[in-house]
């Protein structure tokens, strides 16, 4: 695939770091809040940057590696920024069974991207979730929000390609409003 | 203060009882329809939502009036998204796997016509002379719900639903107890947790009322992480104020002002719905300070877990609420002892506490009467998995799998051989054909290898391999132990070593033994319940399908075809139409080409035994073939280019 780099990604990580400073400031500074505080950045950013976990190590007034080992022992925490699209694939027992394994390789050879990661133009990341619990109809998949159930190799080709082509409509439609200006 | 003038604490509940009596009546009385549409997370990813909209749209559209009530699972997974509809004039009726497209049939046939339409119902929900009702069907017929009473019939996000159907009444009642005697009825009731371990409750909260330290804490354990066990979720996310009641009625009998209510990170839902239903408790001054004009101060708080599987353990959740790394702990001390910040602590699953409200209604002889005299009352399965009625099932303890498998949750489907029941997910084992009569109940499945665990039951047929199963439980148990002891976190690792050689076609002469020994060296040498379960599905693997173990080391092969290095896919040239493409468009590899008489072959060096192509195959040629070891396929070689 093609990879795009685009430059408005550092103006969104300085955006990110000082919301991230005012956001501790409402706090405490107790060792209990760490958890919290952690699923907040996350919750709000989608990931844990290098400097997160600096910044709330100060807050805390704890060493950043003391931060960084409960981060890096909870399955919760990404430590890099997800795609755009992020697609989970549920591995839990009943996926399993009904080859859920098949679907994750498949999501990976077509992004050229092992789970865990992001393509480098942030439009994709792959995950593999334990069970989200709707058992009865594995193989799941969970793109963005929506939960993809019976998933089959040739789904996941469509799937990518449907996003591909809805970026390039998106993509041929700036053209056309900037030609028309 | 003057006592005469006091009024009870269940005096001041009345009217709030009367409130919510009133309201459920206006509801019931209303004549319009009323609408119920399961919204839990199963339901939401059947498409429940497109449903209520198609609902929405449809009654705008004609002018029609009806009420829509999101309510939580019914614990029917296979029929979702249900959807309950109350039409004055008729029973309540059960429609099953509704679509938008149904969802607006059922509108103009049935609320502007008067038919029910007949082939989307799939039940009454009481008796009458028009419909049959559900209790006619075995999966409604041999449950017997006691956690789940009141799951996906009542909307969780409104608590004068539940205080309609008699809640919080019988907290308010215990407000004016002794602690002993609530503590009595526990004790007479049998009720052993339901975590999976199956300690006395009552022991646990004694240990506790009786602690010198005055602070008390009570946690609620609902970090599900078993992968293919959800009851949990459904629970909290049905009806949650069961369990926050059952809270409230610990915290009130050991003593504790403040109980944290433990939710796993994968749960959205389940945490905003409980959050919710925690906010309205305590506007109705059922929770917060001075309850029900009592003395008594309770303030619930949720805690999300971050996703690992080693918080369930009860040391290692206190461990991650005080913001370290999830590891366990020794024990003693128990936490009932020195618990959260050092404090005596209860912890309970979610299970547990919602069996509390139902027994002190009745009383602990009630519950005891049913299941067994070992294990009283029932238990919640996921049944998942290769199974027909696939679903939350809430049984008994005490009734054999077989029944539990076959006649409450139809059997195999696809006219498929069953092979094995996994029980208790990666702490629990796979039972064979053989041991199905082993009536469910903590004791016994912990004698076949398994173990009650959480109650994930994932059922296989003839097409799934043990030792793939083994060896995906292992992968998960090893990937989450978290590295405290030696024997869990570098055993589980050889053990995960041996068993993918073994799937690899590289077993080696005497890997069943090195197995069996790390195994048990693994239970002996690690310190909490994930290290000393995690060998059960190597254990009961080896020791129930044995001739598998042996098929893949010494013949390279995988009875089940599932090994994917062990089997190869072909197609059958005289079976194969010339002409026919449909499998090369499915393949993602592109490994099927076309041969010199014009039919098409695999090229084995590309092929990722998707078995896409076979399900692409049209049945009429049904060509395509899978066998085991690789070496059956032919070798067909590509034609030179030109």
């Amino acid at each position: 695939m093609e990879v795009h780099y685009r430059p408005e990604i550092e103006q969104e990580d300085e955006a990110m770091f000082l919301d991230i400073g005012s956001m501790l400031e409402g706090f405490g500074r107790h060792r209990g809040d760490l958890m919290p505080i952690l699923q907040k950045i996350q919750e709000r950013h989608h990931y844990l940057a290098p400097l997160a976990l600096k910044m709330v190590a100060n807050h805390l007034n704890i060493s950043t590696c003391e931060v960084y080992g409960v981060a890096t022992f909870y399955n919760q925490f990404r430590f890099h920024p997800p795609g755009k699209h992020q697609i989970k694939v549920c591995l839990g027992t009943a996926c399993h069974v009904k080859g859920g394994d098949i679907i994750l390789e498949n999501f990976e050879r077509k992004l050229e991207i092992k789970a865990g990661e992001t393509t480098h133009d942030r439009e994709f990341s792959i995950d593999k979730v334990a069970c989200v619990g709707c058992c009865a109809l594995a193989p799941v998949a969970i793109v963005d929000e929506t939960v993809h159930g019976h998933m089959a190799p040739s789904k996941v080709e469509g799937l990518i390609l449907g996003f591909e082509i809805e970026k390039e409509r998106q993509q041929r439609e700036k053209q056309r409003g900037e030609s028309n200006q | 203060m003057n006592q005469t003038s006091k009024k009870s604490a269940y005096e001041l509940f009345s009217p709030i009882r009367e409130e919510a009596e009133r309201r459920i009546g206006e509801l019931r009385s209303n004549t319009h329809p009323n609408i119920y549409i399961g919204m839990a997370t199963c339901g939401l990813a059947s498409g429940a939502m497109e449903v209520k909209k198609a609902f929405e749209d449809t009654l705008k559209e004609r002018g029609i009036e009806a009420r829509i009530i999101p309510v939580g699972c019914l614990g029917h997974c296979y029929a979702e998204p249900l959807v309950m509809v109350e039409n004055p004039g008729f029973p309540p009726i059960l429609y099953h796997e509704m679509t938008p497209g149904k969802a607006k049939t059922l509108v103009k046939a049935f609320f502007e016509e008067g038919d029910p339409l007949f082939e989307y119902v799939l039940g009454a929900m009481e008796e009458n002379d028009l419909i049959p009702t559900v209790k006619e069907f075995s999966r409604f017929h041999s449950e017997e719900r006691i956690l789940m009473a009141h799951c996906g019939l009542i909307d969780p996000e409104d608590i004068y639903h539940y205080i309609a159907k008699g809640g919080y009444s019988r907290f308010a009642k215990t407000l004016s107890f002794p602690q002993d005697k609530i503590l009595g009825e526990i004790r007479e009731s049998g009720l052993r947790g339901r975590g999976g371990a199956g300690f006395q409750t009552a022991v646990k909260w004694a240990m506790v009322k009786n602690a010198e330290e005055p602070e008390r804490f009570v946690i609620c354990n609902g970090d599900e992480g078993d992968p293919g066990a959800y009851m949990d979720r459904a629970i909290l996310e049905s009806n949650p104020h069961q369990v926050i009641e059952g809270i409230a009625i610990c915290a009130y009998t050991v003593g504790a002002q403040r109980a944290i209510i433990y939710v796993r990170a994968e749960y959205p839902l389940a945490v905003k719905i409980v959050k919710r239903a925690i906010a309205q408790a305590r506007e109705l001054t059922i929770l917060g300070k001075e309850i029900l004009g009592t003395s008594f101060d309770l303030e619930i708080e949720v805690f999300q877990g971050s996703g690992a599987f080693v918080c369930g353990e009860e040391t290692a959740l206190i461990q991650s609420i005080q913001g370290e790394r999830g590891m366990p702990h020794p024990r003693p001390p128990y936490p009932s002892q020195r618990g959260l910040w050092g404090k005596p602590t209860v912890i309970n699953n979610v299970k547990t506490f919602g069996s509390i409200a139902p027994i002190l209604e009745r009383n602990g002889a009630w519950f005891h009467g049913i299941g067994t005299e070992e294990s009283p009352g029932t238990a919640i399965f996921s049944v998942v998995g290769s199974i027909v009625h696939a679903g939350l099932v809430e049984i008994p303890m005490g009734i054999t799998l077989r029944r539990l498998i076959f006649d409450v949750c139809g059997g195999i489907p696809k006219k498929k051989k069953f092979r094995a029941v996994q029980i208790g997910g990666p702490s629990g084992g796979c039972l064979p054909e053989e041991i199905l009569d082993t009536p469910i109940e903590f004791d016994s499945l912990t004698q076949a290898g398994a173990m009650m665990g959480s109650g994930g039951m994932v059922v296989m047929d003839e097409d799934t391999c043990m030792i793939d199963v083994a060896r995906y439980f292992v992968d998960f148990t090893q990937n989450e132990s978290c590295g405290k002891c030696t024997f869990c976190r570098i055993g589980t690792r050889h053990l995960l070593n041996i068993l993918e050689r073994i799937t690899k076609g590289e077993g080696r002469k005497g890997d069943i033994d090195l197995l069996e020994d790390l195994s048990l060296d693994i239970k002996e040498g690690s310190l909490c319940g994930l290290g000393k379960t995690a060998p059960n599905p190597v254990l009961t693997s080896t020791r129930y399908f044995r001739d598998e173990y042996e098929a893949h080391i010494n013949e390279k092969r995988c009875p089940a075809m599932m090994c994917r290095t062990l089997t190869a896919y072909f197609i059958d040239l005289d079976r194969c139409a010339r002409g026919c493409d449909a499998c090369v468009g499915s393949c993602p590899t592109e490994s099927i080409f076309t041969t010199s008489n014009r039919k098409k072959a695999i090229d084995q060096t590309l092929c990722v035994k998707c078995g896409e192509c076979m399900t692409a195959c049209p049945v009429e040629y049904d060509a395509v073939r899978k066998v085991s070891p690789p070496e059956l396929a032919p070798r067909i070689e590509r034609p030179k280019e030109g």
